[in-house]
């Protein structure tokens, strides 16, 4: 789960970690009173969305008084931000952060994470600040420095200073940097974080160092144990059917295609997709309905891949292991006719009772082509979506 | 032969009486597993499914000798008996849960590095391991299975069971099946389980299931290079998924550009894998490499 900057900018200061000083703000008059109480005569005006590259994108605005804080927010708040990193309907934005500005000298990366091979919290650092960290891998991977934290003795202060010392920061910055780091290690474990990235970090032309952004995920095996954290959820910021299929205990994600896809098992669902692609056609999404794919689950299902307009045929890829063919072919009559698909379903269905399950769907005299095999399936689905016969 | 688990496992389920414990159990029963017991706190001393329930994984092995484990308890004490496994002395633990928080995994992996290098956990959030004919620990069902010549081991469940299905009706069967699931951070890897199949004797062909997210790909493309002589059929799966999503595992999603289908895909190629673009394709594909 993503937090927005504002909202990982009250974490960090939890844990003494520098920010900026800035309020949030979800109207025009909020954002007036914001920098009023933040005093001084100028402010940065941050679009709040769960996505990066808001500077190029127009989200964040550097501005001189009063009336153009009220210009700035007036002209973000109720609109909708395209960035690289968004769709290109944009996220919604509802809160702006208003800031007041830090003078910048430097401006450096630092990064929490895990490290999946290495199976540890490592650093990472580098001098290229307010770049995308992909294009600095991609173009001076040598300016990326990594530290890993030792699992029983954690994140040492000899760390914190070869980074420091590496990134060329130089007397009080060290300890700093020090201060920054353990605070960062202790908070990524106290509230099960899976990534904390502040780019940049920037250094003052005092010498003081800074988050100018925040950008936090939290574990969402962990949100059980983090009340908190598991508050700040902002479903605006979610595709509205990810959103309802959550609801579901569903696994959905949208994509452009025009092929919706109903599975059960993750792995499945993504190979689904894959063959689809590969017999010339575009998935539309990743719905894993899971192990039980029951009646009521293959409904909410259906729904959701129907609550999208762009989908012209659905397949349903079922291995039936546990549990049995007919039964779910029982579920999926029972859905199309209750949820009223008007577009062609095939469906495929292969494990336990595969031939009275497929006779069912026969029987159904419903528009449900069965497939036998997967290959066959996506073939199908794919002439299905362009108009062709079944 | 046959890697980890035959039909002389002695195999306990903690979760014993849960509902998910319960029907796993009597799946495993019917399939000829050699259950010896479980384990619910509390209910020591009653009997479940004719089995005898234990307070303690500890009290489960002094009283049956058991040296398996499948653990079917919530997330959020799933990696308590994980350890608690391990300390009783389980040689092999299937955790079959799902969503355990990564920070416990952490815990839970480093403590077996350090202090119980002997034990192979298999999960989390997996279908488990089986020993078609012999021993069956986990969800998958039990019929598609037949005894027989290829390991496999894969991230997904259900594209497991796709593998196997097709390794069953090209004649080829399986020696063993190991999912080894689709979190971030898990017990066998696939150089682990890649390893254990190189030396079995039974295993003449391996099929490797992939999918997007991390390195364990490319770390497997590595060391077949070097140390794999058996044929390797791998699919990777999520050609099409988008960048920065989640696809379901809590490991299956493209972080900074990294763990895309296509690069694991040529890592594996260049390692001399045969790769199969097709799901559908494993096992014709695993049929043709081995000539029969």
């Amino acid at each position: 789960m993503n937090l927005h900057e504002y909202q990982a900018k009250a974490l960090f200061r939890e844990y003494g970690i520098p920010v900026p000083a800035g309020q949030a703000a979800a109207s025009v008059p909020e954002a007036a009173q914001a920098a009023r109480a933040l005093g001084g005569d100028s402010w940065i005006v941050k679009a709040q969305v769960h996505a990066g590259g808001r500077g190029k994108a127009g989200g964040v605005k550097k501005v001189t008084g009063v009336t153009e804080v009220e210009t700035a927010a007036k002209a973000l708040l109720g609109t909708r931000l395209v960035t690289h990193q968004t769709t290109s309907q944009g996220q919604p934005i509802n809160q702006v952060l208003i800031e007041t500005p830090s003078g910048i000298a430097r401006e450096l990366y630092l990064a929490c994470l895990i490290d999946r091979a290495l199976e540890r919290v490592v650093f990472i650092g580098s001098s290229a600040g307010g770049m995308d960290i992909e294009e600095i891998a991609a173009k001076s991977p040598e300016k990326i420095l990594k530290a890993a934290c030792d699992p029983i003795a954690g994140l040492q202060a000899y760390q914190c200073r070869e980074l420091g010392f590496a990134l060329g920061l130089v007397d009080k910055q060290i300890a700093a940097l020090t201060r920054i780091m353990l605070s960062l290690f202790h908070m990524f474990n106290a509230r099960d974080l899976s990534l904390v990235e502040i780019n940049p970090l920037v250094v003052t032309g005092a010498g003081e160092l800074i988050a100018l952004d925040a950008k936090v995920q939290v574990d969402d095996s962990a949100l059980y144990r983090q009340p908190a954290l598991a508050d700040l959820r902002d479903d605006t910021q979610d595709d509205p059917k990810e959103r309802a299929a959550r609801e579901h205990d569903l696994n959905y994600v949208a994509l452009d295609g025009t092929i919706g896809c109903m599975v059960n098992g993750a792995g499945l669902a993504m190979a689904t997709m894959d063959l689809i692609k590969l017999q010339g056609g575009q998935p539309a999404n990743f719905l894993d309905v899971g192990g039980g794919a029951t009646a009521e689950r293959v409904a909410e299902a259906f729904k959701i891949i129907l609550a999208d307009p762009k989908v012209k045929a659905i397949l349903v890829n079922i291995f039936g292991g546990i549990v049995r063919c007919d039964l779910i072919a029982d579920g999926i009559i029972k859905a199309v006719q209750e949820v009223h698909v008007a577009v062609p379903v095939v469906v495929r269905l292969e494990g336990t009772n595969v031939e009275q399950g497929r006779e069912r769907l026969k029987a159904s005299g419903l528009k449900i082509t069965s497939a036998m095999s997967l290959t066959e399936g996506a073939k199908q689905v794919v002439a299905a979506a362009s108009g062709k016969a079944a | 032969m046959s890697v980890l688990v035959n039909k002389r496992t002695k195999v306990i389920c903690q979760g014993f009486t849960g509902k998910q414990g319960t029907f796993h159990s009597e799946q495993a029963i019917a399939y000829g597993t050699r259950m010896v017991g479980g384990v619910t706190p509390g209910k020591g001393g009653q009997t479940h499914l004719g089995l005898p329930v234990f307070n303690t994984v500890r009290d489960a092995v002094a009283a049956t000798g058991a040296d398996a484990s499948m653990i079917y308890v919530p997330a959020a004490f799933a990696a308590d008996s994980i350890m608690e496994a391990a300390a009783a002395g389980i040689r092999v633990i299937a955790c079959i849960t799902e969503g355990i928080p990564v920070r416990d995994m952490r815990r839970v992996k480093n403590a077996l590095r350090q202090y119980y290098p002997q034990v192979s956990l298999i999960g989390p959030n997996c279908p488990g391991i089986i020993t078609p004919g012999e021993c069956k620990i986990g969800i998958m069902p039990g019929f598609i299975h037949q005894p027989g010549k290829i390991g496999i081991v894969s991230r997904s469940g259900t594209l497991t069971y796709e593998a196997v299905y097709q390794t069953t009706h090209e004649g080829l069967g399986q020696s063993t099946c190991i999912g080894i699931g689709g979190d971030p951070i898990q017990g066998l890897n696939f150089v682990d389980c890649l390893t254990l199949f190189q030396s079995d004797p039974q295993t003449e062909g391996i099929v490797l299931v992939g999918e997007i997210g991390g390195q364990a790909e490319e770390d497997a493309a590595a060391f077949i290079r070097s140390h794999v002589s058996k044929p390797v059929v791998a699919y990777i799966a999520g050609v099409t998924a988008p960048k920065g999503k989640r696809m379901g595992h809590a490991g299956a999603v493209i972080a900074g550009g990294k763990g895309t289908a296509e690069e694991k895909y040529r890592a594996l190629e260049v390692a001399g894998v045969h790769t199969v673009r097709s799901p559908a394709e494993i096992g014709r594909r695993m049929r043709e490499v081995l000539g029969t």
